[in-house]
């Protein structure tokens, strides 16, 4: 009987280390960072369609969120993640390390510029949507894999 | 016996000589006639830039990775790989020697319309021809007017690399004469103007047929699946279907698409990826009107699914 709890409890266990060690690979982290810049663009994009109406806390910390993200996402390509956790990044971001990080920081600073002087009606933030859009665009058309 | 076979021969000989001559006929160049070009005027810059911009030319003609305003130098030399050989685009900058800065407007002309080239021969279809024969000569005048306000560039491009009989260009009469017309790709229901300019623009300058529809082995588009995607042709993956039937695209509301044409994001807020971030990109520059009839026409094609 105990012995059969030591074993339910150290199964239990290692699920939820397996668990937390998986959250913690790199494919992962960096795909979380993603997806993270992807809801804040969303948040611009709902401002930008006149779905939502425009409020400049959502603006701020949609930005702050894209800079940030932006900034942590090129340390997350240890050597060893090429592949695994469906990752979508191209062999090219470890044959051209300089150029990919020069594009993530590409994006950092546009975050930052737009921060700076901070979009203040709708059409502004149609305009900012257009800038990060061509950033991202630059750095998928050579880094992540195309959709199938 | 003898008179015989020499009669046999000498009208199997007759046979094959009419043959060669009516191959010839229906495949030879066919430019334009020179009056076509006469009087079309001063070019309409900004209309030949809207063209530009539509028609994607810096896709292909502009350095491979050029940013900003160097994708307005049309130096050439990106090589398109494609089952049938190595292509290398050419340097369309004004430079007199390297580029088309020597060239009259019937010889450009006959290069966006008809396919035929500055010395009479057949261009390969890689460059889409087969869609831009569906600008006017206007169309055409304006373009290369805005063309020759671009910079420069002393790019010398080499022939392209192809494996026989590809490396024929005579034989590209024959495929022409199956497949290249200037003829709508759709009819469509109702054709209201903003739904012509869209149909004008997808199916000419835009020639977004040449890689959203599939192609069979002769490399002549199969217009029964008109814009249903495909295999992608010049490598790995697939290219979407972008009619109404399609899995992706065919939820997305007009103005979906424009906001997709202007910004590169999906209704989902993912990015446009691969060889569409430069198509993108060149439709950014279109005015809304064009991008809001080009969405408009998408939902009007048939649906395939």
């Amino acid at each position: 009987m105990r012995l059969t709890s030591y074993a339910i409890a150290a199964g239990a266990a290692c699920l939820c280390l397996s668990t937390a060690l998986a959250q913690e690979e790199p494919q992962v982290v960096r795909q979380n960072l993603m997806k993270e810049i992807g809801r804040s663009v969303g948040a611009l994009g709902a401002i930008a369609k006149g779905e939502k109406p425009y409020d400049a806390a959502t603006v701020e910390q949609a930005l702050t969120t894209i800079s940030t993200n932006s900034q942590a996402f090129p340390d997350q390509f240890p050597a060893g993640s090429e592949t695994g956790h469906e990752t979508e990044a191209l062999p090219a971001i470890w044959e051209k390390p300089e150029e990919f990080r020069a594009n993530a920081e590409k994006l950092h600073t546009e975050a930052e510029t737009l921060l700076a002087s901070m979009p203040a009606d709708q059409a502004a933030v149609g305009a900012a949507m257009k800038q990060l859009g061509a950033v991202c665009s630059d750095c998928h058309e050579t880094f992540r894999a195309r959709k199938q | 016996m003898a008179l015989r076979w020499t009669r046999v021969l000498g009208a199997g000989a007759a046979v094959i000589a009419i043959g060669v001559a009516a191959a010839w006929f229906v495949a030879k160049p066919d430019p334009l006639r020179e009056e076509t070009w006469a009087s079309l005027g001063e070019p309409d810059l900004a209309r030949g830039e809207t063209l530009f911009w539509a028609g994607g030319c810096t896709g292909c003609h502009s350095a491979d990775g050029a940013m900003g305003d160097d994708v307005k130098i049309m130096s050439g030399g990106l090589a398109l790989t494609s089952p049938f050989g190595t292509f290398h685009v050419p340097n369309i900058s004004p430079d007199p020697q390297a580029g088309i800065g020597e060239w009259t407007l019937a010889e450009f002309g006959n290069a966006m319309l008809r396919g035929v080239g500055r010395q009479g021969e057949h261009l390969y279809p890689s460059f889409p021809y087969t869609s831009y024969a569906r600008l006017s000569p206007e169309d055409v005048n304006d373009l290369f007017g805005y063309l020759k306000t671009l910079p420069a560039s002393d790019n010398v491009v080499p022939p392209h690399e192809l494996g026989f009989p590809y490396n024929m260009r005579a034989a590209l009469g024959g495929w022409k004469f199956l497949y290249f017309n200037d003829a709508p790709r759709v009819e469509l229901a109702s054709a209201d103007e903003k739904l012509q300019r869209g149909q004008f623009l997808v199916e000419g300058p835009g020639h977004c047929g040449e890689c959203h529809t599939p192609r069979n082995a002769l490399g002549g588009l199969q217009t029964a699946r008109w814009l249903a995607g495909g295999p992608n042709p010049e490598g790995e993956g697939r290219i979407p279907n972008i009619t109404p039937g399609s899995q992706s695209v065919g939820s997305w509301s007009e103005s979906d698409l424009v906001d997709y044409f202007q910004t590169g994001f999906t209704p989902d807020y993912d990015s446009v990826g691969g060889s569409m971030v430069e198509v993108q990109q060149n439709l950014s520059h279109l005015p809304e009107e064009d991008l809001q009839a080009i969405a408009a026409y998408l939902k009007a094609v048939p649906a395939v699914e």
